[in-house]
């Protein structure tokens, strides 16, 4: 088998690692407190301090984004976790036994999918209110129909092919056939749609904050500090550039990564 | 061949369903097979022949239970019957190993012990005739015929008595189809067996089976031994048939 370089998935990697590392590294050392005022060096310009320059409180704004990005990747990879198992049990039960089950949940699906995803995660928010695990909630919630259509689609394609057929004659349990014959063959569709899926959270995280119902004081994210970033846009662009910069790279480098992983499902196919 | 049943199928009449739309309706029936009724005898090779969309494969699906007869009867003497399909590209599952595929119908099982498992997958391979070194391989990296002979050792693994065979040579080539004929002939020495051969290849079917049944149109037209009706075809359409494949 011929193993060609697969240029998106390197470069998706190679970004998505750095951004990673990064966070991860933020995590436990920021060069400045995050959270530490200093009135004598607000809106400081991008500088060998400091890399993002400053806020209107003199904060360092590379160690807020430093903090910020951790807090949204780990929204956005719950909601992707909550979305695609949920979404993939759904999927597998509608996609492998039909019938009913399917009519009835796959029309439930096409209600929640008729509701734009921010105005479904809004309604949500409304009910049980603001804060980190609430958006994770609500995020999920409303990630679960597009990884449930994915999945049924896979799984209802595999129903009748001969290895499954022989499966079942075997004596092997529907759930056995779902998770051990059949799930290990629809990874090629899952993961693509787990990397959209995160890209996805990443950006509804950012415009939920953005708009006031996503994470609350003193958590922050990188979407709730673009909106913080928007009211001191002409003393200090630099905090809007580089915040948005953070979350285009993030979204850029996983979408890579799902368009490298589709690419090699293509080849394979 | 002594005169033991394996398989009574009783004046068997049925079909399939279109799947019903946004869940109205039943959905359209169609069917296919009318008033087959047939029996394979214990160590035989039962051939069935016919031209495609006759409804052989319904009729396979139907004795493995995967279909249900709007009429009739379908009675096994023995149990856990098992098929092998005429792709051997769709027949074994691309996520896993040979090994993985052959332990599965044992784990299933779950009366053996991991070396048992062990033992067993390695004793069906070597009468199969493959190496261990295909143990370790996906389907994708074997030929047509390895993959028919892994497809072979994974039905017969928990050592049914009886082999539903739709087709499984129709997709190799001359050479590889003998060697798997030969093949299947040695397992049914071996094994005790006895198949119901599904194919529309007249040649294969002579060379192999010790009866025919010859089916048109759903319903079987004509039945015998292979001399019986090779050399002196009762019907048109047999005759017809055994034409086409000189």
């Amino acid at each position: 088998m011929k193993k060609r370089i697969n240029g998106y998935l390197l470069a998706g990697l190679i970004i998505t690692g750095i951004l990673l590392l990064m966070t991860l590294v933020g995590v436990f050392y920021t060069p400045c407190d995050p959270n530490a005022m200093s009135m004598g060096e607000k809106f400081l310009s991008p500088r060998a301090a400091h890399l993002f320059g400053t806020d209107n409180f003199g904060r360092d704004i590379f160690s807020r984004v430093l903090k910020g990005s951790g807090t949204t990747l780990a929204i956005a990879l719950a909601t992707v976790a909550i979305g695609a198992v949920a979404g993939t049990l759904v999927g597998a039960a509608t996609g492998y036994f039909g019938g009913i089950v399917d009519d009835t949940l796959m029309r439930l699906n096409d209600a929640l999918t008729a509701f734009p995803s921010i105005l479904l995660a809004l309604l949500v928010i409304s009910i049980v209110g603001p804060g980190k695990y609430n958006v994770v909630l609500a995020l999920g919630i409303v990630f679960i129909p597009s990884f449930a259509r994915v999945t049924r689609t896979a799984f209802a394609g595999l129903r009748d092919v001969n290895y499954i057929t022989s499966a079942r004659l075997m004596g092997a349990s529907h759930f056995r056939i779902m998770a051990a014959h059949m799930l290990p063959n629809t990874l090629r569709v899952l993961l693509p749609a787990i990397t959209i899926g995160f890209n996805n959270a990443v950006l509804a995280e950012a415009s939920m904050s953005f708009l006031g119902i996503g994470v609350t004081p003193p958590d922050a994210s990188l979407g709730y500090m673009l909106s913080e970033a928007q009211g001191m846009f002409s003393r200090a662009p630099w905090y809007a550039l580089c915040t948005g910069g953070v979350i285009a790279l993030l979204v850029f480098g996983a979408g890579l990564i799902g368009e490298g992983l589709q690419k090699i499902d293509r080849e394979v196919a | 061949m002594s005169k033991e049943p394996v398989l009574e199928v009783r004046h068997v009449t049925g079909g399939y369903r279109t799947p019903s739309v946004m869940g109205r309706g039943r959905g359209v029936y169609h069917e296919v097979l009318h008033d087959v009724d047939f029996t394979v005898f214990h160590g035989e090779i039962l051939g069935l022949v016919g031209e495609s969309g006759t409804g052989k494969s319904t009729l396979a699906r139907m004795i493995l239970g995967l279909v249900k007869p709007e009429q009739g009867e379908i009675v096994h003497h023995t149990p856990r019957p098992q098929i092998i399909f005429q792709d051997p590209y769709s027949s074994l599952n691309p996520a896993y190993t040979v090994e993985w595929t052959l332990e599965e119908p044992l784990r299933i099982y779950g009366k053996y012990d991991a070396a048992e498992r062990k033992r067993r997958v390695r004793e069906m391979l070597a009468r199969v005739e493959l190496p261990e070194e295909c143990l370790k391989a996906k389907p994708d990296e074997l030929s047509g015929g390895q993959r028919q002979r892994v497809s072979i050792a994974a039905a017969l693994i928990r050592r049914p008595r009886f082999l539903i065979a739709d087709e499984p040579v129709s997709a190799l080539d001359v050479t590889i189809q003998a060697q798997i004929l030969k093949l299947m002939r040695s397992l049914r020495e071996e094994l005790d067996l006895s198949y119901l051969f599904i194919s529309h290849d007249l040649n294969v079917v002579y060379q192999l089976c010790d009866r025919v049944l010859v089916m048109k149109a759903g319903r079987i037209v004509e039945q015998g031994t292979i001399q019986e009706v090779f050399d002196h075809p009762q019907q048109e359409y047999t005759r017809r048939l055994l034409a086409a494949a000189e």
